[in-house]
């Protein structure tokens, strides 16, 4: 049972030859609190430099991004209508420099997080302390092993920076012991990454440390 | 050159707010002064090459230049994807100064040596690559960088050549009377000038391959061009080969063999088993032109 203030009718536009569905499905209703709740950017803003981050590391399956970015006004709902065609800005997988407010170009698993880190420390060596840095990961992307020296690290010096997984239980090996036993040193939160409040509440407060949310929703395939 | 580079690196920090220093443990007990003064922006990240270069991707997407900073193998060999992307891809920019070089680390083996790292470069778009002959050569290139958002290679090495040769231009050494025209890049040119000394060729010495001075080489007229480079053997054979598509040439291109040498001994064995000593380069640059 899915609130969203993206009108469906955005999603229809762009879906009809979308390439991974399940997946895109499994962002949406965080991709829609952040941008609507918590997140300090707009279209206004999106270039602004102490404007709010979110990088979208999984960025396989980002209709959902698509329609929430164009919902926003970052782009114009028309460019929905022509995903990955040869005069688009929207692909598969997400072109920063293609696509306004997109702030990585992703597709290829695990660069997010080193990104988000790189993206933490520069905001924080230029003295934007209330600019905060998200970034989206899935599941079965943990499998990557520059995760792991992301999330280290991130720990080990206490960065201030908020990584939200996705959980639809996509990893072929699985992640036994749970996800958050490979955040150590992180906090964590796990919340239905369908409930919007329960979302708003795990991502709006600002901490002085790592935090990892874990947004469990359906089974991928489910 | 380390020496000149963590110098050079720290007044730029003390200078410049954009300025950024990541490293992945390599060379970080010598930036531990700048690390005390700017904890902000020099960052060592430990042993994690693949975080060092996504690092430097996200200070530059906040408007910071970092410099990247480890052996050659780990900077560019292991981070490769990383390079392409979090850098490329995000078109964001960042100074990558390796060491180690080719066989600088001779009896460290060939898990600390990267001959291919400019040839990897190559693979990708908009990179400047710097192979420094001298200390002197490099404080000049490494600030120049700090005044852009491209992406810079600077490829320091433990061999050296006796004089520091200024400019990013192909220098003519020595002109000669025929149209032999040898390229020297980098800390070869003094075994380069040992091995034509009595050979009627002109040679030429750029510290910076990439872009590579395609206008300066045309301008010597060369009906046969030898390039002795300090990576791999061939790096340069596109660009030569395009630079001269319209003259009627014979080109000879020397460098570091693909081969593993499996010896250790020292970065001069190296050279002269590569035939990239004085006596090993005569006798290639000798044998070719007849």
């Amino acid at each position: 049972m899915t609130v969203t203030a993206v009108e469906p009718e955005l999603l229809t536009r762009i879906t009809g030859d979308e390439k991974h569905s399940p997946s895109a499905h499994s962002t949406l209703d965080i991709l829609w609190v952040l941008y609507d709740r918590v997140l300090r950017v707009s279209p206004e803003t999106a270039d602004e430099p102490d404007r709010d981050r979110f990088l979208l590391s999984k960025g396989h399956g980002p209709a959902a991004y698509y329609a929430v970015l164009a919902a926003k006004g970052f782009f114009p709902v028309a460019w929905l209508d022509d995903l990955a065609g040869p005069e688009s800005r929207l692909g598969h997988h997400p072109d920063r420099v293609l696509i306004p407010g997109v702030e990585i170009g992703t597709g290829s698993l695990g660069h997010g997080l080193g990104l988000a880190v790189g993206t933490a420390l520069g905001l924080r060596a230029q003295g934007y302390d209330e600019t905060r840095t998200f970034v989206l990961l899935g599941d079965a992307e943990l499998d990557e092993g520059s995760n792991h020296e992301a999330i280290a690290y991130a720990a080990a010096t206490g960065l201030p920076l908020t990584a939200i997984v996705v959980d639809n239980q996509s990893a072929t090996h699985g992640w036994p012991g749970g996800i958050a036993s490979r955040f150590v040193g992180w906090g964590v939160s796990v919340v239905d990454g369908r409930d919007h409040t329960a979302l708003e509440a795990a991502l709006m407060p600002r901490r002085d440390r790592p935090h990892v949310v874990i947004a469990v929703v359906e089974p991928k395939g489910s | 050159m380390r020496e000149t580079f963590v110098a050079t690196t720290t007044a730029l920090l003390e200078e410049d707010p954009r300025t950024a220093v990541v490293l992945a443990d390599i060379s970080a007990d010598a930036f531990a002064p700048a690390m005390r003064r700017h904890p902000d922006r020099v960052i060592n990240v430990g042993i994690r090459e693949q975080l060092m270069t996504g690092v430097a991707g996200g200070l530059a997407l906040t408007g910071m230049r970092p410099y990247v900073h480890s052996y050659a193998p780990f900077a560019v060999d292991r981070a490769y994807e990383q390079i392409k992307l979090d850098l490329g891809h995000q078109d964001a920019g960042a100074v990558l100064v390796s060491i180690g070089a080719s066989y600088d680390a001779s009896a460290e083996g060939y898990t600390h040596q990267s001959p291919g790292d400019v040839a990897l470069l190559d693979t990708l778009d908009g990179w400047t690559v710097h192979v420094p002959g001298h200390p002197d050569e490099v404080p000049g290139l490494l600030r120049a960088a700090a005044h852009h958002d491209d992406r810079v290679y600077v490829r320091l090495s433990s061999q050296q050549n006796s004089r520091a040769h200024p400019g990013t231009e192909l220098k003519v050494i020595r002109r000669g009377r025929t149209g032999a025209v040898v390229v020297v890049v980098g800390p070869l040119l003094d075994a380069a000038l040992e091995a034509t000394r009595d050979l009627d060729v002109t040679v030429a010495y750029t510290h910076t391959p990439r872009p590579f001075d395609t206008d300066g080489l045309r301008a010597l007229r060369p009906a046969e061009v030898v390039m002795v480079e300090p990576y791999l053997e061939g790096t340069s054979s596109r660009i030569i080969a395009a630079a001269l598509a319209d003259v009627p040439h014979r080109s000879l291109h020397l460098g570091v063999s693909r081969t593993e040498e499996r010896r250790y001994g020292s970065p001069a064995d190296h050279a002269r088993w590569h035939g990239l000593d004085a006596a090993g380069l005569r006798r290639s640059i000798a044998g070719f032109l007849g």
